[in-house]
């Protein structure tokens, strides 16, 4: 039951209860959406550029399970005020927290020390291989919406 | 119902000797014996399926049809007994109506590509209902799309049943050519009234095709009683294995379509002008066939047969019925589709828990459910959900597991609330 409790920590539970940023850009400069066809989850991702390289607002909306919402909310609020290259290092980083057996936060990069704890709260799907897709859905739908491209899967 | 109706009391249903079949049922996972609640998606094997085919490996095999050595011949007369045995089952006149697909998927597209092509154009209609698998819409589509037929589909109302109104409405007009339903629903557990369905279609002059894929294991099929034009099913869903499957369809149908698929096997002679093809169903089957497989799926037939489709119907009918009821009374939990007529599938979602959280959760304590939209996208928009978890039962199952995912569920009311 310990790995359990590990993947839905409080933290999960209440951003998959109560996503924040879950809304939709109108105005948004680059939307994606996400589809997950092992469970038919999806999410659409939306962001709007500052003008000076950043972005300056990523907000999501969607179905799907804890660990999908849990994750997207996360993300946002992650990536709100960040520069897009920063974006994408973030997302690697992320990626190896949810996949990485061997990942060691000591070896985490001094500009993200500060997002850690909020990435390594993730870090309980890697003991649940069929759910890691779940946790990296947003982020790959928000690459999409950066990369201008309108749709990702996790396939 | 009266009491001595009821089924509790069958002395002959030996469901721990029956277990006792299944190597695989002795195993636990995470520590925990293994619950497994994922018949629907594919059964589990019993020894004698196993055997089968380890003894057509060890001793008989060869190609078939091909050879005039000993092999040859006793492999192909065990591959062709198992044909027959198929025809049998689902109360074929003769097992020259039997083709051997790799499954259902793969007959479905054999019919819409083969009689498909021959027979449909434009403003042509073929009839499905709301209740299909992808595999009996997809291919479908590509009919659609290949011919500028139309493509109609029976709503069904909130209870999962199909409405036959409707339904008499997508014929009226005589446009229909074919219609083509599943017998039972696998997302839902909707048992179809086929054989008033396709009376219905064939006042109308079109012809009815069936998706058995969760019925053949569960409830006896008689495909002359049904009168129905074509039917098939996939083998692992029936305990056998993997990659073989069957297509039934009346002769005269079968013998008047084209090819599906060339190749060797399947003709008579070929020069590079012209081939002419075997009869049916050997005319459906281009290549070296799925010989061990079908061997299995004969064994797995046979030992349905023995346990005797009747009391397997009946005994699963209870667990099923108890796990609806059991699962209806945990807080927050609503079971999905309320067909009078319903089969071994139970989908719930829960208030508080997403299916897919739900399916990871039980799975620690060792219960195996499926969790997602089980291919069947329209019937989860239909009933507004985005997936469900879905407990589906097999000859197997006793009701102490039905037990046993309740207890699961309390965890995942405990992470989730309650
Ligand atoms: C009703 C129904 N039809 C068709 C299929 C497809 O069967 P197969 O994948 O074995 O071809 C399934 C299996 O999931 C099913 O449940």
């Amino acid at each position: 039951m310990n790995e359990l409790r590990e993947l839905y920590q409080e933290v999960i539970l209440d951003h998959g209860r109560n996503p924040r940023n879950f809304r939709r850009i109108e105005d948004a400069d680059g939307e994606a959406r996400g589809d997950n066809p092992l469970c038919g989850d999806r999410v659409h991702v939306y962001v709007k550029l500052d003008g000076a390289g950043g972005l300056g607002d990523v907000a999501f909306q969607g179905r799907g399970c804890a660990i999908t919402t849990a994750s997207a909310s996360i993300m946002t609020e992650l990536l709100k005020g960040r520069g897009e290259a920063e974006a994408r290092r973030l997302f690697d980083l992320f990626h190896a927290v949810c996949t990485d057996e061997a990942f060691d936060p000591l070896d985490v990069p001094e500009e993200f020390e500060e997002e850690l704890d909020r990435l390594l709260v993730m870090a309980g799907v890697r003991q649940f291989p069929m759910r890691v897709k779940c946790a990296t859905l947003p982020w790959h739908t928000f690459a999409a919406a950066l990369d201008g491209k309108a749709t990702a899967t996790t396939e | 119902m009266s009491p001595d109706s009821t089924p509790t009391l069958r002395p002959n249903y030996d469901v721990l000797a029956i277990r006792e079949d299944f190597p695989i049922l002795a195993r636990e996972v995470f520590g925990k014996p293994l619950v497994y609640l994922d018949t629907g998606a594919s059964a589990q094997k019993p020894r004698q399926v196993i055997r089968a085919m380890t003894q057509v490996m060890e001793e008989t095999y060869s190609n078939v049809h091909r050879g005039v050595h000993f092999l040859s011949q006793a492999c192909t007369d065990q591959f062709e007994a198992a044909r027959e045995t198929v025809a049998r089952f689902i109360g074929a006149r003769e097992a020259d109506e039997v083709v051997w697909t790799r499954g259902a998927t793969e007959a479905i597209n054999l019919v819409a590509a083969a009689w498909g092509r021959a027979n449909v154009g434009p403003g042509d209609r073929i009839v499905i209902s709301t209740l299909e698998h992808h595999s009996n819409i997809v291919p479908w589509q590509l009919l659609r799309d290949g011919t500028g037929a139309e493509l109609a589909v029976i709503p069904v109302d909130d209870a999962g049943e199909v409405d036959l109104d409707a339904y008499a409405a997508l014929l009226a007009d005589g446009r229909a050519k074919l219609v083509s339903v599943t017998h039972v629903s696998n997302s839902i557990g909707t048992v179809l009234p086929i054989a008033e369905m396709a009376r219905m279609a064939h006042e109308k002059g079109a012809l009815f095709m069936v998706d058995g894929c969760q019925a053949a294991p569960h409830m006896a099929v008689d495909v002359q009683a049904l009168d129905v034009d074509f039917y098939c099913f996939s083998g692992h869903k029936t305990y056998g294995p993997t990659g073989i499957g069957a297509l039934w369809g009346r002769k005269e149908l079968l013998d008047a379509m084209p090819p599906y698929q060339g190749g060797g096997e399947m003709i008579a002679h070929v020069t590079f002008e012209k081939s002419t093809f075997k009869a049916a169903p050997h005319k459906f089957e281009a290549g070296t066939p799925a010989i061990v497989e079908a061997v299995g799926l004969g064994a797995a037939l046979d030992y349905i047969e023995a346990i005797g489709r009747d009391a397997i119907l009946a005994h699963e009918t209870e667990v099923a019925e108890y796990a609806r009821e059991r699962l209806a009374a945990v807080p927050g939990v609503s079971v999905i589709g309320h067909a009078r007529e319903r089969g071994a599938i139970v989908s719930f979602t829960m208030d508080q828990a997403h299916p897919h959280d739900i399916g990871t959760i039980v799975d620690r304590a060792g219960v195996a459910v499926r969790a997602g939209h089980h291919c069947a996208f329209p019937v989860m928009e239909r009933f507004d959900v985005g997936a469900t978890a879905r407990a589906s039962f097999g000859l197997y199952n006793m009701k102490s597991e039905v037990d046993r995912l309740v207890e699961a569920l309390d965890e995942v009311a405990e992470i989730f609330g309650r």
